[in-house]
């Protein structure tokens, strides 16, 4: 989770307040609820989507930080335990952009991902996943601004929800102990 | 005994024997009775002796389109690795197939599972199968010890008590709401042809949860999977799920975690229903094998309804069509995804389809 430092001025007066003086407090806070920004796994096929993402870049288009990239060779690559990996991993949102039907790279492979996009959808609805949450598009490699706007709008409808908390394994306490996150070993600590 | 199961299963007794005594076939899979009341278990006769073990009455729930793969494997001779497929003739295998089951083997002969020729399929049209679970609930507890089964109502006897029961209140779901009693494939026929049934609202339990909103909706799906102790009987019971290695048991990548955190038992049965869409045909032996009673099939049936209401095919019911996920329209649906048409940095965005674009 993404923290911002708040840097929070009192002022505070000291018991040597009869002399007039004041002393100025500054305390420093971690406000993790502000400014929480989602994590997006974007998955992007490399002939379209992801030239299109490189085009948005090379001609300075700005999008949310907010996407991790994944380069696959084809949209019709991404399975639904890929979709569902990396929602449980903690992805508070998924993106899978291909080439638009009748563009793609390998001829077909969009289409039959179309047909298994639109049941996986239409499945994790049903069970209770936000709708928002996982997100599909058709970008071409030359639709550099189209893709920061989708990105734009993917993050929209993404912290409109908040933070993902219905398929996201967690690791073990135990685990956590020993991993080099700092932050995590230190509240094991206190136990 | 009911008339009907008693002609059915003497026919079937009777046409199986004759199957193997002549060579026709080198098994035959139909049911025997089981130990317990009210359940059967699928067997596999090979001597003509067998035959007269089998039976039919409305507790065989399982699917035995599930079986066949393997046995028809298991009849080829044995060759090493690196030897050349077997030359036909290969040995066949008889079976019994209602409407559901003969779907299952239309899409097995699809994906290469089974070879349709080697199949000698007897079909007889389902009156619909009871759920043993659902006759228990009204027992509300107390032990039955024997159910006998009359032509519309089954008497349950145990210590103290006898009660006579309607049948169809005890049907299963997926046969309630079954259009195809009827074999679509078959070599022989036993018994009488069943009419396609008209059913009022096929989707009627899917619709009930699609009526909620998500927040509902998971915590009905949470609910829902509680009970479930990740024994995959549900998927051992599914003729559809014949992978050699499961998704649940690859380690590298894990998809799935091996203990009962919730994350992971909801991954399991989303991406089990999933793997099952379009081919699933709605036996309910992944419900009936349950030992906690999870309505396993609500999922599968909700990709179902999909499947028929976008494409416009239902498993195994039209042997010559490709299954809905092995094929494409270029036109179809796609609703779903993003259109991405917002103004963007630059005030255009994309033009519309009057627009004129300069080259």
């Amino acid at each position: 989770m993404c923290a911002s430092l708040a840097y929070v001025a009192r002022l505070r007066k000291d018991s040597s307040e009869e002399d007039g003086n004041l002393v100025i407090q500054m305390d420093r806070t971690i406000d993790e609820s502000a400014a929480w920004e989602p994590k997006i796994i974007a998955f992007l096929c490399t002939w379209c989507s992801y030239a299109g993402a490189d085009l948005a870049g090379v001609s300075r288009f700005q999008y949310p930080p907010s996407i991790r990239i994944v380069k696959v060779p084809c949209s019709s690559r991404i399975s639904a335990n890929l979709i569902l990996d990396a929602l449980r991993a903690g992805a508070d949102g998924v993106l899978v952009s291909g080439c638009h039907p009748g563009d793609c790279h390998f001829i077909s492979g969009n289409y039959y991902a179309r047909r298994r996009f639109a049941l996986l959808k239409n499945l994790l609805e049903f069970v209770g996943i936000e709708p928002g949450r996982i997100n599909f598009s058709w970008v071409s490699a030359a639709e550099g601004e189209r893709f920061s706007q989708i990105v734009r709008e993917v993050t929209e409808r993404v912290t409109k929800l908040g933070p993902a908390s219905r398929l996201v394994k967690k690791p073990l306490p135990e685990i956590t102990a020993y991993s080099t996150h700092s932050g995590a070993y230190q509240r094991t600590l206190e136990y | 005994m009911s008339i009907t199961n008693q002609t059915i299963s003497e026919e079937i007794r009777t046409r199986a024997k004759e199957l193997i005594a002549s060579g026709e076939v080198a098994a035959f899979l139909g049911f025997t009775q089981g130990n317990l009341p009210m359940t059967t278990r699928p067997f596999v006769a090979r001597q003509p002796a067998d035959a007269e073990k089998l039976v039919w009455n409305s507790f065989c729930v399982m699917n035995l389109a599930k079986y066949l793969p393997e046995l028809l494997r298991s009849l080829e001779p044995r060759r090493g690795p690196k030897d050349p497929p077997p030359e036909d003739p290969l040995p066949k295998v008889g079976v019994v197939a209602t409407g559901c089951w003969s779907r299952n083997i239309v899409v097995q002969s699809h994906e290469n599972q089974i070879q349709r020729d080697r199949l000698i399929v007897l079909g007889v049209a389902s009156r619909g199968m009871v759920s043993k679970r659902r006759v228990e609930d009204r027992m509300q507890g107390r032990e039955i010890l024997s159910v006998e089964e009359d032509e519309h109502s089954l008497l349950v006897q145990g210590r103290g008590f006898r009660e006579e029961i309607p049948r169809w209140d005890v049907v299963r779901d997926n046969c309630r709401s079954c259009i195809n009693p009827d074999p679509v494939i078959l070599d022989q026929r036993i018994g009488e042809p069943a009419p396609a049934r008209n059913v009022k609202d096929r989707y009627r339990q899917v619709n009930e949860v699609e009526a909620r909103t998500s927040e509902e909706r998971w915590a009905w799906f949470q609910n829902e999977i509680s009970n479930c102790i990740r024994c995959y009987a549900c998927r051992n019971a599914c003729p559809l799920c014949y992978c050699p290695t499961c998704f649940v048991d690859d380690s590298r990548p894990q998809w799935v975690g091996k203990g009962l955190d919730p994350t992971d038992t909801a991954t399991f049965h989303i991406l089990r229903a999933y793997h099952c869409a379009g081919r699933c045909t709605d036996c309910g032996a992944c419900e009936s094998a349950c030992p906690t009673g999870i309505r396993v099939r609500l999922f599968t049936k909700k990709l179902e309804k999909d499947v028929l209401e976008m494409y416009g095919t239902e498993a195994g019911l039209h042997p010559e069509m490709p299954l809905p996920l092995t094929t494409y329209d270029a036109n179809d649906p796609q609703g779903f995804i993003m259109a991405g048409n917002g103004p963007g940095e630059t005030g255009k965005g994309r033009p519309s389809a009057d627009e004129e674009v300069e080259p």
